[in-house]
């Protein structure tokens, strides 16, 4: 009997506790950000979403190499000798059009791999979050910089370039075969004569 | 497997699916009840709702630093405690020397994580027992953890933070005095929760004498961290089996005690988190006062991860158990093997044995206290 | 107001008696479901709804009725469907129907009867019976179970909620709402304290204490919500129920925590009464009294939902029948020697 009652006691002391704990926190300060009106504040450095300044990319595929899922895509194109792209801000000089350098923001997963092995950091991670999108496939984030047009135009050029270095490398390989050949029939008429020298001789 | 069960059941039984979306079964766990009233019979969980194949992921990976974004996947709650493994695992293969300050700042980021896991589990315990405010509070708490881990890591939940014997990046300048201003606010909440939720009696006679697990049953299915903590071993990898630096540190194991009930019962399981919430905070203090200001956190980071051939199993204490990683290499440049031994799963089968003839409530409270991540349990 | 009711034609009477309480549940339930939400809130170091209708998302209630209006109502294929769509009727006419015997105001009351508290538990009783309908009509293992724990609930904690109502009723020797509210008015006790049975004598505080427990279980509020407990039995009975359905659902169990409060107010804290003598009585004062008496103790109710945590189906069946159930028998007897002797 006296247990019960203590027990009761111990039971309804620590129920107004508790009430004790709510009631404070029902005047004390709310936490609540009320979110489209007001916005938390994203530190520097937050990982949000990944831009790539295409300016400076010289499209060395590693940040591509280096994401676990796959979702940053890379066309390059050579550029042909009559073009010089420039340098980077970082003084690297840059040989490829990038015909292609989409990243596919719906299936990355925010590792910041991609990030460390730029060479001239221009793949980036920035804060801004509000990128919700109805379609998936608007998810995926097109950097390169270059008109259809000039993707062909390009795409022709290095076409062009390379068949012309191609043919070029086919000439001098042709020369280097006739050379050869050339050679290989001077030593052979050099070897006859020779033999027929010997023949001669001994006859 | 459900009309297996239900045939061997007779016209008194019923047979119930707690899950896989049920409000208390912490994310897609299956319990298939074999309820006599609401007395439980029978319990079998059915997992598998969440497998992502990280094992296989990991063997496909063409270099060994991928995989540490897949590890933080597997136990989300407490990403770092799960990445400290593998990179610890990486290099002592490689035998590399971790400079002194990464190493600090993984403890105190560690142990952060700890607290933040911890809270979470707290809270969602509570949630399953009907006290709604202690949960809110707490993620309050946790939500200041991610806070500091957002300015430093630059992510709230999966931080790809760790790298092979360094960081991804320093921390900020202010990280000391964030940090530092964490702990003091936080010490007083321990006690209000205390007030709140702990020591309140409704509380207690949902928890105490429920889902009793006796030490020996404990040890028989090799369970680890709180749960085991909270049969009375006293048995912590920090302490017990030392990496990083923890043996520098002066903490103490939290066990059970029994105190308001049987030793081994929920309420001690929960209380053990409870007071590991108060050790973790000593450890980053011991630890923010040792750490040094100057060094380069990704110096030591080595280009290329080439291991020798050869496998080794490495464990720690993640704020659910041991979780241990076994990684075999073949030389080339990704792992041929990694094994993960998650707490969570072996925690998981334990249910059935501790929860036999007790009701559809208490069900849920032993879920809720042995904590598990079905991330962790499915990986 | 209740007589001059009866002078006019009685179908006229009738929808008027039925007109008032009607509208006060309703304007009571959209203040009462957004206010739960607020405290909520604020105790949780939240702000609760804060859009709809400008101040403090005032509007939030009505614009969650238009959309549970506009939803499907979702019958299961295997459901008795009889009684699945008449249970959420059923619980909300019981509540409802026991609202004509409460005096509102010194000038109205629905029905003078003089079986008043009888009639009222009577009819409150039928809850169960809704409940248990709900769960076994829904043809679902969760909703049975959640029907199975309240029925065995509301039965069990009906025994202390009556024998503390009788407690009060032993002093005041009627069991018509109005007398019993009239017999507190004046403030005597102590020069100033008002006739309120609550400060007659001790053992009413603790037929209080019980009456008020017994209610938290009777109306499913948190320590004792087991037939909708979310964790466990995902939404108890209501598992099944969507749109309209479900409202009326919320509403009689919303209906119900008033009437049981009003009730209490009633039989404790002097009903209409001023509790300064006379200084702003009258009958829409005394409307503003007992609304005012009521509602303090639905936001008690409220404060302490979001306070602990929930007992278990057993425990709460141990309270009942070897803590409560016996202590209020002895807190009557006791009561009627006190009566006896002083
Ligand atoms: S952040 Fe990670 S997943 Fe995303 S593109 Fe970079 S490497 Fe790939
Ligand atoms: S690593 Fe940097 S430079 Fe190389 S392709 Fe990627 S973005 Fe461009």
């Amino acid at each position: 009997m006296l247990n019960a009652v203590k027990q009761s006691w111990l039971t309804f002391r620590s129920i107004f506790t508790g009430m004790g704990v709510t009631i404070r926190h029902f005047f004390g300060p709310t936490v609540t950000l009320q979110y489209p009106d007001e916005k938390m504040e994203l530190p520097k450095g937050a990982r949000a979403r990944l831009y790539v300044n295409i300016d400076d990319c010289i499209g060395c595929n590693l940040c591509a190499r280096a994401c676990p899922v796959n979702c940053i895509d890379i066309e390059t194109v050579a550029s042909t000798q009559d073009v010089d792209l420039g340098k980077t801000s970082t003084g690297n000089p840059k040989r490829f059009w990038l015909t292609r350098f989409d990243i596919d923001m719906a299936k990355c997963m925010y590792c910041d791999l991609c990030v460390h092995p730029c060479p001239t950091n221009c793949i980036y991670m920035v804060s801004e979050y509000e990128y919700s999108e109805y379609d998936r496939s608007n998810l995926v984030y097109h950097f390169s910089n270059l008109e259809p047009e000039m993707v062909a135009e390009v795409k022709d050029k290095a076409e062009k370039e390379a068949e012309q270095k191609k043919r070029e490398r086919e000439e001098m390989m042709r020369k280097k075969a006739e050379e050869k050949a050339q050679k290989e029939l001077e030593a052979k008429k050099k070897a006859e004569e020779e033999s027929n020298d010997k023949e001669k001789g001994e006859e | 497997m459900l009309e297996v069960i239900s045939k061997e059941t007779g016209n008194k039984e019923m047979v119930i699916n707690m899950g896989p979306q049920h409000p208390s079964t912490h994310g897609v766990l299956r319990l298939e009840l074999v309820l006599d009233g609401e007395i439980i019979t029978k319990v079998r969980p059915n997992i598998g709702y969440l497998h992502r194949c990280f094992e296989k992921y990991a063997e496909q990976m063409d270099d060994y630093a991928k995989v540490i974004p897949y590890t933080d996947r597997m136990d989300y709650v407490s990403a770092i405690n799960q990445e400290h493994g593998y990179v610890i695992a990486l290099e002592r293969m490689l035998e590399l020397e971790v400079p002194e300050r990464v190493e600090y700042i993984r403890v105190i980021m560690a142990e952060m994580q700890r607290i933040a896991s911890h809270l979470l589990g707290i809270g969602a315990f509570g949630l399953d027992l009907g006290a709604f405010s202690p949960f809110l509070y707490l993620f309050t708490e946790r939500e200041k953890i991610l806070d500091i881990f957002e300015r430093v890591t630059g992510a709230r939940l999966l931080y790809n933070y760790f790298a092979v014997a360094g960081l991804m990046r320093d921390v900020h300048p202010e990280f000391k005095t964030d940090t530092a201003e964490f702990v003091k606010t936080f010490r007083p909440k321990i006690k209000e929760l205390n007030d709140l939720l702990s020591y309140n009696k409704i509380f207690i006679k949902r928890t105490a004498n429920i889902g009793v697990l006796p030490e020996k049953v404990a040890l028989n299915y090799a369970a680890s961290g709180p749960v085991l903590r909270g049969s009375g071993v006293e048995w912590d990898l920090r302490k017990n089996d030392p990496y990083s630096i923890y043996d520098k540190f002066d903490f103490e194991i939290p066990v059970g005690t029994g105190e308001v009930g049987t030793l081994g019962d929920c309420w001690d399981r929960y209380m053990v988190r409870v007071k590991e919430m108060e050790q973790s905070l000593r450890i980053i203090e011991q630890a923010l006062d040792g750490m040094p200001d100057e060094g380069d956190v990704m110096e030591a980071i080595p280009k290329r991860i080439r291991p020798k051939e050869g496998e080794i199993y490495v464990r720690t204490e993640t704020p659910r158990g041991e979780l241990g990683y076994y990684i075999i290499s073949d030389k080339s440049a990704s792992p041929f093997r990694v094994k993960a031994r998650a707490p969570s799963f072996v925690h998981l089968s334990m249910l059935p044995a501790i929860s036999k003839g007790s009701l559809i409530a208490d069900m849920v409270a032993i879920v809720g206290s042995i904590d598990i991540v079905l991330g962790e349990v499915d990986r | 107001m209740t007589e001059y009711v009866s002078h006019i034609h009685p179908v006229a009477a009738i929808l008027v008696h039925a007109a008032i309480p009607l509208t006060i549940i309703l304007v009571y339930a959209l203040v009462a479901i957004w206010g739960e939400r607020k405290i909520a809130g604020f105790i949780q170091d939240r702000l609760g709804p804060m859009r709809v209708g400008g101040w403090h998302g005032w509007a939030q209630s009505i614009a969650d009725l238009l959309k549970l209006i506009q939803k499907e109502d979702i019958i299961p294929t295997d459901a008795s469907r009889f009684l699945f769509k008449f249970a959420p009727f059923m619980m909300f006419a019981a509540s409802y129907a026991a609202f004509a015997v409460i005096p509102f105001s010194s000038a109205y009351v629905g029905s003078m009867v003089n079986i008043g508290v009888f009639y009222l538990l009577a009819v409150t009783s039928l809850l169960t019976l809704s409940i248990i309908m709900a769960g076994w009509a829904s043809n679902n293992k969760w909703s049975l179970l959640g029907g199975m724990r309240s029925a065995a609930q509301m039965v069990s904690y009906e025994v202390p909620t009556i024998a503390s109502v009788l407690t009060v009723v032993l002093v005041a020797g009627s069991l018509n709402l109005m007398t019993v509210t009239e017999m507190q008015s004046g403030n005597d006790i102590l020069g100033f304290l008002p006739n309120w049975f609550i400060f007659q004598n001790p053992f009413l505080i603790v037929a209080f204490i019980i009456f008020f427990i017994s209610i938290l279980a009777e109306s499913h509020r948190v320590p004792f919500d087991l037939p909708e407990s979310e964790s466990e039995l995902v939404a108890g009975y209501q598992t099944e129920y969507s749109g309209m359905r479900w409202a009326m659902f919320m509403l009689a169990e919303y209906a119900d925590m008033l009437l049981l409060s009003l009730l209490g107010a009633t039989l404790f804290f002097g009903g209409w009464n001023s509790p300064f003598g006379d200084f702003m009585a009258g009958p829409l004062w005394g409307f503003f009294w007992f609304m005012l008496k009521g509602l303090s103790l639905v936001i008690v109710m409220m404060w302490i939902r979001w306070t602990l945590p929930r007992y278990r189906v057993d425990q709460l069946m141990h309270i009942c029948w070897s803590i409560l159930i016996p202590l209020s028998f002895v807190n009557l007897v006791l009561t009627a020697l006190w009566e006896v002797i002083f």
